[in-house]
């Protein structure tokens, strides 16, 4: 797998293909949209989904932890699929939380699925500022002066008309300056196309998306999306 | 033997008819009790034949509630029916009331229906949802008889296996018959079971044998292309000669497309129309009334034409393109000249040479009434998972009971206990090994062992998922008045991914007519009327067929044997000669492959005759030997007759690559990362109520609160791969997508048998399948190449764009490219 760096101001972060982001500098790892327990609230709700979601999930992110050793790792809101989330990790995914949180200090920060803080290893916030970046759940339509966000929320997916198909694919989403979206990391959770209003509406002046891919990530730019037949 | 009661005998002879044999043979089995499966051409009065009985019977004792109902697999064939019934009702002035029931009758007449119900109803398969309704067993209780048309349209599929569940639930309900009606096939013995154990097998006279003849461009003829464009003027000339014409195609896209064709040569304005599955339901009624009243000189139609409605009118049928399998084109032929007596004309129109090929063979096959088809495959266990918890909601159950029941069912007559058991764990609790669900259990045990639904939600939820066809998700297309005003006229439906690539001002070809995208609104795409532009045509998954195994084995067998070439146009002739003299011809045994270098890359083509998808299967598990082997395999391409292979180095050992464990150590390894698969997961997941139909006018921001199937499949194959959703998936999939047992068919056919044939350069056989290089598509793994290639591609052709600085502008100094390539 080889991650992409994309620079901010002078800030480098790197793209990673499995869908988070790492600050070097500072070491961090930066997920979104966990929705751990995904699977066990739609139960509830009579969707009788695979319960084996969570533990997907954090398999993926323990691989992450141990290839990037961050001092913190931030999870940007819904990383339960509903406020009862927390309470239904079974006994051996809350071990794996655990020993996660043992090589990270984890911050969490609330989202619509998640809004009520719990008492998982870590600390519960709102929104997180650290250096010119601010870290929260839903891209806000208007940035402070000089502020870049990094967010979640959306669940950005592109898709490209290829040669032979068309390729639909999870991805960060940025405009290279003020704002970057990060793809959902959860097992179980679907995308919002970028060419949607709710997350092209946040790019006036273009987009680009990285999308993710098995060993490196794609880039195209926001007119080469959905019909590339015509551009190339 | 039979005879008919006074009324009946007086209204046959008023008619000028007689009772024919298979007529009377049904009238035996009712009286008898028995059973029966009635097999007979079209024109055969098949279905006067199924419902004889039950009028005789409502004659002698007129009585209230449901005594017969008839379950088609058309909605339109139901309509049909239920008026050509009423003419002998009323003729005879008998009391029998007639009603038909669908997803499409008013609310208010299906629950009067429920009330009180018709004598006859007319109805589908998913219309026997009543069956899982708590009064159901009343409803049914004196259900008499049950006439189910076009078995064999329905045997074998999983409506069909749905159906053969609900039948075996309305012997447990009543002591009705069941009676089928089917049109000649190549498993009679299949269709009698699905009908009963002991029904009685009548098979009608055949009708006099069909006319065939076949037609072909004055122009050379294509070497490749299935569309038959070239063609169009040769249709429009037969299309003049008769008076009214179905033209057959095998595609939507190909309906769209012949259609716009002829209409540039139809300089006489004759009335042609077309007709498939996509259109909007308003404009096939449309079509449908035209030709039943004769305003319409030709129909361009797809399958949406091949089952049941007796057009009176049709004196000609047109097949463009390949017929893929006798059967197939026996049904086709059948509906000119719904009469028995006299032969049904039918042109052929081959789109390419192989095509020719293929139409020989099937004309060869017609005359021999050589009919193809695989026997019923098992029934599904995500059918089977729908039908459970139906039971449920129609009131509690004992599984022992309800075991006993469904392998009463033909298509579960294998079905063992624990794999009953553990459909029936699925609907329960999900069935999942390692966690359990049980606080959210959707079906409760009493102490007895009695099953019931959890709560009323489980109910609904049911309700909202029944049926077996799970299509993609469809978007409208509206035409709206010239200046883009108005509601605007619903034309029909295309795949929201189609949609989706199209940007406002983009113009394409739908029901005959060339539409300008103005922009999606809710769950409608807008368009206007914009002639004379080039169009796009709408592609639709999953609309070719495979040639059948009877048909391929008879062009291997024409191809290899000079004799049989007399009937070929003279430059097939030459096409063939040439081959022989060049390379050798495939036999009707053992295996042909060349292989050639061209243009800097190395090719393997295989005539394996086997058919698309097994050729596309095949292709998959080569390369990936190839790859093992060091000959780096580039691509593959698959037609219905040949595989090619390209790769950069020469492929050797060419024994080795086919040896009989291809199917073995490959196979597991791709089977669970094709896209094949996970397409077919979707469907299994959302008939067995795992995951709910997209329904329509759920907004566009709610998607990702949905669950995307793909995940689910990705989550369960890594910690349960024996979940039985996943043996459901996999059983499908070996049955038709990939086609696993005409694979292992070829392998051993081909064992000890291979011809290699290394050559200087390409063959005259190997020509078609090199010119569909490009066509065809690239299966799921090779996505992240197909990206990379699309980022290169780009890169290559934006390098001066940016310097325009087309893509994103950014304060100075920073690199809006990123550094990232």
């Amino acid at each position: 797998m080889t991650a992409a760096p994309i620079h901010f101001r002078n800030e480098r972060l790197m793209l990673d293909p499995s869908g988070a982001a790492f600050w070097p500098a500072k070491r961090v790892l930066i997920v979104a949209d966990l929705h751990f327990e995904k699977s066990s609230s739609l139960a509830a709700r009579g969707a009788l989904l695979p319960p084996f979601d969570t533990r997907a999930t954090l398999e993926r992110l323990t691989r992450l932890v141990r290839l990037y050793r961050p001092s913190r790792l931030i999870a940007l809101g819904d990383s339960f699929h509903d406020v009862q989330g927390h309470a239904r990790l079974s006994k051996d995914d809350r071990t794996r939380l655990e020993a996660i949180g043992r090589e990270a200090q984890i911050i969490w920060i609330a989202g619509n699925h998640d809004a009520t803080p719990h008492d998982l290893p870590g600390q519960c916030v709102a929104e997180h500022r650290e250096g010119p970046f601010v870290f929260r759940h839903q891209a806000q339509p208007l940035l402070g002066l000089r502020e870049i966000e990094l967010s979640g929320h959306f669940h950005p997916k592109a898709s490209i008309e290829s040669r032979a198909k068309r390729v639909s694919r999870p991805c960060f989403v940025s405009d290279g300056s003020t704002r970057l979206i990060l793809p959902a990391f959860g097992a179980l959770t679907g995308g919002l196309d970028v060419r949607e209003a709710p997350i092209a509406r946040l790019f006036p002046r273009g987009l680009r998306v990285f999308m993710l891919g098995q060993e490196q990530l794609y880039s195209f730019a926001l007119e080469q999306l959905g019909r590339l037949a015509e551009v190339a | 033997m039979a005879s008919l009661p006074e009324r009946f005998e007086k209204w046959f002879a008023a008619k000028g008819w007689g009772l024919r044999a298979h007529q009377a043979e049904m009238l035996d089995a009712a009286q008898d009790g028995a059973d029966a499966l009635l097999i007979a051409p079209t024109g055969a009065g098949k279905t006067l034949a199924g419902f004889l009985p039950s009028l005789v019977a409502l004659a002698a004792r007129p009585r209230e509630g449901l005594h017969t109902l008839y379950v088609s697999p058309l909605k339109a064939l139901g309509t049909d029916i239920a008026r050509n019934l009423q003419i002998p009702v009323a003729e005879m002035g008998l009391s029998v009331s007639i009603e038909t029931r669908s997803g499409d009758t008013p609310a208010n007449r299906r629950a009067r229906q429920k009330e009180m119900a018709p004598n006859i109803l007319l109805t589908t398969p998913e219309s026997l949802l009543l069956l899982s309704q708590e009064n159901s067993g009343v409803y049914f209780k004196d259900l008499a008889c049950v006439v189910v048309d076009e078995i064999h349209a329905l045997a074998g599929t999983k409506r069909g296996d749905q159906l053969a569940l609900c039948l075996a639930r309305l012997r447990a309900l009543s002591a009705t018959r069941i009676v089928g009606l089917s049109a000649t096939v190549a498993h009679p013995e299949a269709m009698r079971r699905f009908v009963g154990p002991e029904a009685r097998l009548v098979q009608a006279k055949e009708g006099a044998a069909p006319e065939i003849t076949l037609a072909l461009p004055e122009t050379e003829i294509p070497w490749s292309g299935h569309m038959g464009l070239k063609s169009a003027e040769l249709v429009l000339r037969k299309i003049a000669q008769a008076k009214m014409s179905i033209v057959f195609v095998n595609t939507r896209a190909q309906a769209e497309l012949l259609f716009a064709e002829i209409w540039r040569h139809n300089e006489e304005n004759l009335p042609i129309a077309i007709h498939h599955g996509s259109l909007d339901i308003a404009q096939r009624r449309k079509v449908e009334a035209a030709m039943a009243e004769g305003r319409l000189r030709g129909v361009i139609a797809t399958s949406s034409l091949d089952l049941g409605i007796d057009w009176g009118g049709v004196d000609q049928v047109l097949q463009i393109g390949a017929p893929k399998g006798v059967s197939r084109l026996l049904q086709r032929l059948g509906r000119a000249n719904h009469r028995l007596d006299e032969p049904s004309r039918a042109v052929l129109v081959p789109a390419n040479r192989f095509e020719v090929l293929e139409c020989e063979a099937a004309m060869a096959g017609v005359a021999e009434a050589a009919l193809d088809g695989d026997p019923p495959r098992p029934g599904g266990l995500d059918v089977l998972a729908q039908h459970v918890l139906g039971m449920a909601c129609a009131g509690k159950f004992h599984p022992d009971d309800l075991y006993r029941e469904v392998v009463s069912a033909a298509p579960y007559e294998a079905l063992s206990r624990p794999d009953f058991d553990a459909v029936l764990g699925f609907v329960e609790d999900g069935g999942y090994a390692l966690a359990a669900y049980e606080r959210y259990r959707k079906l409760f045990r009493d102490s007895e062992g009695f099953l019931y639904p959890a709560n009323a939600k489980v109910v609904q939820q049911f309700r909202m998922n029944i049926g077996t066809i799970v299509e993609a998700p469809l978007i409208k297309i509206r035409l709206l008045g010239r200046r883009g005003g108005g509601f605007g006229a619903a034309l029909g439906e295309v795949e929201e991914y189609f949609v989706n690539q199209l940007v406002p001002g983009d113009s394409f070809m739908f029901a005959g007519r060339v539409l300008k995208f103005i922009r999606l609104r809710e769950n409608a795409a807008e368009v206007v009327e914009a002639p004379g532009k080039e169009p796009k045509v709408p592609a639709y998954a999953g609309a070719r067929l495979p040639l059948t195994t009877n048909l391929a084995a008879r062009v291997r067998a024409m191809l290899h044997d000079p004799g049989c070439w007399g009937a070929f146009p003279e430059q097939v002739r030459d096409w063939l000669a040439l081959q022989r003299r060049r390379s050798r011809l495939p036999g009707p045994n053992g295996l042909l492959v060349e292989t050639f270098p061209r243009a800097g890359r190395w090719f393997m083509v295989v005539y394996a005759f086997e058919g698309r998808n097994a050729h596309q299967t095949l292709g998959l598990l080569l390369t990936k030997r190839m790859e093992r082997a060091g000959f780096a395999p580039i691509g593959f391409v698959a037609s219905d007759y040949v595989l090619a292979i390209w790769s950069a180095y020469r492929p050797e050992k060419i024994e080795q690559l086919f040896h009989e464990d291809l199917l073995g150590d490959d196979l597991e390894e791709w089977m669970e990362t094709s896209s094949l698969l996970r397409r077919a997961f979707r469907q299994v997941a959302v008939i067995a109520g795992l995951i709910p139909r997209q329904l329509p006018g759920v907004e566009k921001n709610r998607r990702q609160v949905t669950v995307n199937s793909d995940l689910i499949y990705d989550v369960l194959r890594r910690h349960q791969p024996d979940h039985i959703l996943l043996r459901a998936t996999r059983a499908d999939a070996a049955h038709g997508l990939i086609d696993l047992s005409r694979i292992a068919a070829l392998l051993a056919r081909a064992k000890g048998r291979i011809t290699h044939m290394a050559l200087s350069r390409v063959s005259p056989l190997a020509v078609p399948v090199l010119l569909e290089i490009g066509r065809e598509h690239v299966q799921g793994e090779a996505e992240d190449l197909l990206l990379a290639e699309a980022q290169a591609l780009i890169a290559e052709a934006g390098e001066d764009e940016n310097v325009h600085g087309n893509f994103i502008h950014g304060p100075k100094g920073q690199n809006m490219l990123f550094d990232h390539t």
